[in-house]
């Protein structure tokens, strides 16, 4: 247990603040997920066809490759990107991207496409006479999206969310591969100054169930809350 | 586009450890998930926490622990390397089809339960009554339904499994993204690589999407 003191001399604030690391990104990804997943099931929703295309394409292709891949593309190809757009302003040298940016972004990236598909499946299942019913009782559309379709349709999403939030939170582990100081990456640098990768990989294996067991009793209780009616 | 045609052989040759990993990883896992999805439904307690456990515990992780714990943690330990299983955890090979067989193991052993669970008792009964014993009562009666009840379900194991030997290169496995990551890191053209790599990953879904519906058509009831 000497290994987990607090402070100098083990590795226990060092994983603690890792740990917070872990539900900062994973946050940041689901965040930027749900903007993505707000305007591409609008797309995939709207009823024009090429509209849809794109929609389809952007769940396929994150859905389809390996998150890995999609780090890499925006490990490598972000501080590219950045550099040519500041090359056309004048400026030569050479620009790194926070690995946290980085990270936010390419989770969030592929959590936006599993969240795309429950949004578009939320909407689809609310019943056509809620959205009728609405305009009948003169309700502006922003109003009755607040207050009628939003509400309903979170309460059936939620199961949902859950599962994405899940996924995410995993996935933030394969950040490490950047360099981003999260459970994994401290557990593989303990590991390595220590010699003791077994009781470090094994501690962090906990840290992660930790968190899921966490944020599942949060949704358990999410979902009761927002099922009050039924 | 140079770097397209001159990646794709590279990338194609390292497609076939992809695949590899992905079918042995399946076929093991499916063993071990009807295994612990028949402790599951079982009667006794104990097995059941160990297989609920289980499944709890690999699927509550991300695969990159599950691997890592494996490959590097598993051979700090001295019996360990000095007994039988050092054949199997000394190399990166498989151990990353171990990693992988008891990921996909705990999720398939939850979807084959929820496929067993659902089974109606009728025909059970009906299957009593005709006087089958229990082992022709799995597999002539229980299995085949529990297959067809799994198989869209299994079908999204599949994917993500592909998608998981991923993580083979990061314990120095040259896989699909082993390579293109090798490739991207040496000439820093990432859009390029993506590109390819990711539609040869993209082929290989669609390829395993398609063959469950097929199965799906063969499996389903006659009407």
């Amino acid at each position: 247990m000497g290994l987990l003191a607090y402070g100098d001399t083990g590795w226990g604030d060092e994983l603690f603040f890792a740990t917070l690391m872990t539900i900062a990104v994973a946050a940041a990804a689901m965040f930027i997920g749900f903007f993505l997943a707000a305007i591409f099931a609008t797309l995939k929703l709207s009823k024009f066809k090429a509209l849809n295309l794109i929609g389809s394409f952007y769940t396929t292709v994150f859905r389809g490759v390996p998150e890995l891949l999609v780090i890499y593309l925006f490990f490598f190809g972000g501080s590219g990107a950045i550099m040519y757009v500041a090359k056309i302003f004048g400026y030569d040298g050479y620009i790194e991207i926070n690995a946290f940016i980085t990270g936010a972004v390419s989770i969030g990236v592929i959590s936006g496409a599993y969240s795309t598909e429950v949004f578009r499946g939320a909407i689809q299942s609310i019943d056509k006479g809620q959205f009728e019913a609405s305009e009948v009782l003169g309700f502006k559309k922003k109003i009755y999206y607040y207050k009628i379709i939003i509400p309903q349709m979170l309460r059936l999403a939620l199961p949902n969310i859950n599962n994405v939030w899940q996924i995410t939170l995993k996935d933030t582990s394969l950040i490490s591969v950047t360099g981003l100081v999260e459970i994994m990456r401290m557990s593989y640098i303990a590991a390595g100054s220590t010699r003791d990768p077994l009781f470090f990989y094994s501690f962090a294996a906990v840290l992660y169930l930790f968190l899921t067991f966490v944020s599942m009793q949060l949704f358990n209780k999410l979902e009761k809350h927002y099922s009050k009616g039924y | 586009m140079d770097l397209m045609i001159e990646s794709l052989p590279r990338l194609l040759n390292a497609t076939k450890l992809t695949i590899e990993l992905t079918l042995l990883s399946l076929f093991f896992g499916i063993f071990v998930g009807v295994f612990f999805a028949i402790l599951r439904t079982g009667k006794n307690k104990f097995f059941y926490y160990i297989a609920y456990y289980y499944s709890y515990i690999f699927r509550g992780t991300p695969l990159l622990v599950q691997i890592f714990i494996i490959y590097f943690g598993l051979g700090q330990v001295e019996w360990i390397r000095e007994s039988f299983l050092w054949i199997v955890l000394k190399e990166p090979y498989s151990c990353a089809i171990l990693a992988f067989t008891l990921n996909t193991g705990a999720y398939s052993s939850e979807i084959f339960r929820s496929a067993f669970e659902t089974i109606n008792k009728g025909v059970l009964e009906a299957a009593k009554g005709l006087g089958l014993n229990k082992v022709h009562t799995f597999f002539k009666i229980k299995l085949p339904i529990a297959i067809r009840q799994s198989l869209p379900a299994y079908g999204n194991e599949m994917i993500l499994m592909l998608k998981g030997t991923s993580l083979a290169s990061t314990v120095t496995l040259l896989d699909l993204t082993g390579v293109a990551k090798y490739i991207i890191s040496t000439t820093f053209r990432p859009v390029e690589v993506f590109i390819v790599a990711g539609g040869i990953y993209l082929i290989m879904t669609f390829i395993i999407h398609n063959f469950i519906k097929y199965l799906e058509k063969r499996f389903s009831y006659p009407q």
